[in-house]
């Protein structure tokens, strides 16, 4: 029996959930043991059988000596499942937004699927998106086997197991209420330990490097994994109420407690959305378009801008609030400084395609890393837009930060993981192409279309909000009631659930695409640009 | 351009890379978050906090597991449609005993920050109930769960604990009768009743829930509610001179 050890433990650990769950201090803490003892129970099972969830495919790459590429396979398939849950649960809350009914109380209220959504594409969608390309990345750019053996595979299902606790306990109402780091402290505790595996992995790797520089692509996974660490760390630190409970108090309160978790949610975004994804842009996009990095001097000077002005930005979440002056203006004048380095990103990924342009037309991944791109740019330009105290003071509480936050999330973070994805799946599997290239175009209008639809709505709602608040009429009176300004946008809800469900159909395709391509199908299709290459020479 | 050739060192060396990256991600954070721990104007002078009576408190432990502050801000803005709107601008001192904070950062629905005693309780049971019943167009969902579950009691010491360990004053006196200024605060004709309010300041004594046979978590929620933005004593407090 292979797995005999590792079976072993994750045996004695069910065990010990159920000891949790017998001996909880309330109902909740109990609820969310059995969960975990469940999925103990079931992995035992799974390693004892030896259960493969992926095939292999035909590759011949995951032996001792080369470099190891199942827990890569896995990554993929991962990032594609939670992926498909995080927008249906996206396209779920924003139809009870549209009509109310469909929240189900207790468990499937508004209040509680929103953190499963936010934390299903950031963390299971974005973080499966980030563990996966690093491992690839680290190995190919090291000329190295991941360091750690079969560490690499404990970041791996620790990382799940972090996802399902943290996605039931929100539906059981386990929250810290700290948005983008609600999972309580055992979960976090949890999430520590995965950390430090994977940056062990990471760095591992890098020490054998074979190559004498570190590539480019490895300083912003690495700054990434770091910080995120930081983050995680201070914005969760909180004393339980008792060991076998699930609450726990922040160790700050109020102002402190604000400014603490907006510096950790806005380096959610900067670091786990954008540190870790440039990583992504600079290792995938030059290998697609087979070009150099456009600027080597701009990657240093953008990437060592970026991670020390990111940290800064925090308090522009906190504007107008009790939070005092000098920090909100430090936080504003620091955002807007920070469109500098995230442009450079923007620009070296766009420019890296000089003298390459016209695969943009046959090529319809380097299309989505092109689209990409161009909405990494201009949400990191509606940012700064938005961290300016006057236009705040309109957009803060409204749907026009939603919209941005989309428009960052499904345009730049979305379409760079499918790209990588598309790039990805041919070569773990052996493959000679992807299944079809024109399904693949068809995602990327699907996708595009549903960003645009969802962002411009959100933009219509969220100033119809802002302006509806502060209305007044002749006499000085506010024209409207609070609910005037809900009733108001009701039409532009639903329009936000019709480009939700484009970009989840989105990426529907991709993934029946991924899967006819793993099982080594390959579509009878006129290549992509054909008509180009048919017109008579000249 | 020597300063950028000199970046082959780091690019060269993983612990320098390593160090670099995390001092300079530490800066920024450390200039702006430290300083509101020491700067004695961060939080204003004000008359009237107190922490969370134990019903209050359990109250607010069911706001946050339900998620509520995913819609509800609890942070006024000084701007003269918002101080119309929901009242005096928020205080920093006004969350000074929120482990964590509930400011929020969406309207879906309106902001909560003084909500306490601009509707009744009746309202707030049934509006919990059934959101459409009193606000049609209303888009929030039911909570009528709240009603018929009864709040849990065995350890709401515990929780006054953990709060005095991250820094509310909770004294021993408070904590020793967590259990029975709980019970008091939701039963007006209990003899505790004095007992909790000499404790706890202008803390109201009701059958909040309308319900006078069981402690349910709506008595819990709809006392926190009903206090939210009452603390401070606004005739009493200097805006000059907690200007910052």
């Amino acid at each position: 029996m292979k797995n005999g050890f590792e079976a072993a433990i994750v045996g004695i650990a069910a065990f010990i959930a159920l000891m949790g769950a017998a001996f909880s201090r309330d109902a909740l803490f109990q609820a969310h043991a059995w969960v975990l003892f469940f999925v103990l129970v079931v992995s035992t099972i799974l390693l004892v059988r030896r259960v493969k969830f992926v095939s292999d495919g035909d590759s011949a790459t995951d032996d001792t000596s080369g470099y190891m590429d199942g827990v890569v396979r896995y990554g993929v398939i991962a990032t594609i499942f939670w992926g498909l849950a995080g927008f249906l649960v996206g396209v779920l809350i924003a139809s009870q937004m549209a009509w109310p009914v469909l929240n189900i109380e207790p468990w499937f209220n508004f209040g509680r699927l929103r953190p499963l959504h936010t934390s299903a594409v950031i963390f299971a969608f974005g973080g499966n998106a980030l563990i996966a390309t690093s491992f690839y990345v680290v190995q190919r750019t090291s000329s190295a086997r991941l360091f750690g053996g079969n560490l690499a595979w404990f970041v791996f299902w620790g990382y799940q197991l972090f996802i399902v606790m943290a996605a039931t306990g929100y539906l059981l109402g386990i929250t810290q209420s700290k948005e983008y780091a609600e999972p309580e402290w055992y979960v976090d505790i949890w999430l520590t330990i995965v950390w430090v595996a994977y940056l062990v992995v990471f760095a591992g790797t890098l020490v054998k490097r074979k190559e004498p520089h570190i590539y480019v692509a490895n300083w912003f996974y690495l700054s990434f994994i770091i910080t995120v660490a930081m983050l995680h760390l201070v914005n969760n630190a909180a004393i339980p109420v008792s060991f076998l409970g699930v609450k726990s108090y922040s160790l700050f309160s109020g102002v402190q407690d604000a400014l603490t978790q907006w510096w950790y949610g806005h380096n959610a975004v900067g670091f786990f959305l954008t540190a870790g994804f440039l990583g992504m842009m600079y290792y995938f996009v030059p290998k697609q378009v087979n070009r150099p990095v456009y600027s080597y001097r701009l990657s240093i000077v953008h990437f060592w801008g970026l991670i020390f002005l990111y940290i800064w930005a925090g308090p522009h979440h906190l504007h107008y609030t009790a939070l005092p002056d000098w920090a909100q203006t430090l936080g504003m004048v620091f955002s807007i400084m920070l469109w500098m380095p995230s442009w450079g990103g923007m620009i070296n990924g766009l420019m890296t395609l000089s003298g390459a342009w016209d695969k943009l037309r046959t090529d319809p991944i380097v299309r989505m890393m092109v689209i990409s791109i161009a909405f990494y740019g201009m949400s990191t330009f509606e940012g700064p837009v938005m961290s300016i105290k006057s236009v705040n003071a309109l957009s803060h509480y409204t749907d026009w930060t939603i919209g941005h936050v989309h428009s960052g999330a499904l345009g730049w973070n979305g379409m760079v993981s499918f790209a990588a994805i598309y790039y990805l799946v041919p070569k773990l599997w052996n493959r000679e192409r992807l299944y079809s290239l024109r399904l693949v175009n068809w995602h990327v209008w699907l996708a595009t279309l549903g960003i645009v639809v969802y962002a411009s709505v959100m933009w219509v709602a969220g100033i119809t909000q802002g302006l509806m608040w502060r209305e007044y009429d002749d006499q000085g009176f506010l024209v409207n009631s609070f609910v005037e300004t809900v009733s108001a946008i009701h039409i532009l809800y639903v329009m936000r659930t019709f480009g939700g469900l484009l970009y989840l159909s989105g990426a529907l395709l991709m993934a029946y695409n991924v899967y006819r391509t793993i099982r080594g199908d390959i579509r009878k299709e006129a290549p992509m640009g054909a008509p180009a290459a048919l017109s008579p020479a000249e | 351009m020597s300063i950028l050739e000199k970046h082959g060192a780091i690019e060269r060396n993983l612990s320098l890379l390593f160090v670099f990256s995390l001092i300079v991600v530490l800066i920024g954070g450390l200039i702006e978050i430290v300083p509101l721990f020491y700067l004695k104007n961060t939080i204003e002078k004000v008359e009237g906090m107190r922490p969370y009576t134990p019903l209050e408190l359990a109250g607010r432990n069911i706001y946050v597991r339900e998620g509520c502050y995913t819609c509800h801000s609890q942070m006024i803005r000084p701007f003269r449609d918002e101080v119309e709107r929901y009242g005096h601008y928020s205080l920093a001192a006004e969350s000074m005993y929120d482990h964590p904070f509930q400011w929020g950062s969406k309207r879906t629905g309106p902001d909560l920050a003084r909500v306490g005693g601009r509707y009744s309780d009746d309202w707030h049971v049934d509006h919990l109930k059934n959101p459409q019943s009193v606000v049609p167009e209303s888009i929030m969902p039911s909570y009528s769960f709240l009603a018929a579950t009864k709040l849990n009691t065995s350890d709401i010491k515990d929780h006054l604990k953990a709060n005095r360990l991250v820094g509310v004053p909770y004294s021993d006196d408070m904590i020793d009768n967590a259990v029975a200024d709980m019970q008091a605060q939701a039963d007006p004709d209990s003899d505790d009743v004095d007992a909790m309010q000499s404790r706890y300041a202008n803390a109201a004594s009701r059958y909040f829930d309308g319900n006078k046979a069981e402690l349910t978590e709506m008595d819990a929620l709809v006392a926190y509610m009903q206090m939210l933005g009452t603390l401070v004593d606004f005739s009493l407090y200097n805006a000059e001179d907690n200007l910052r």
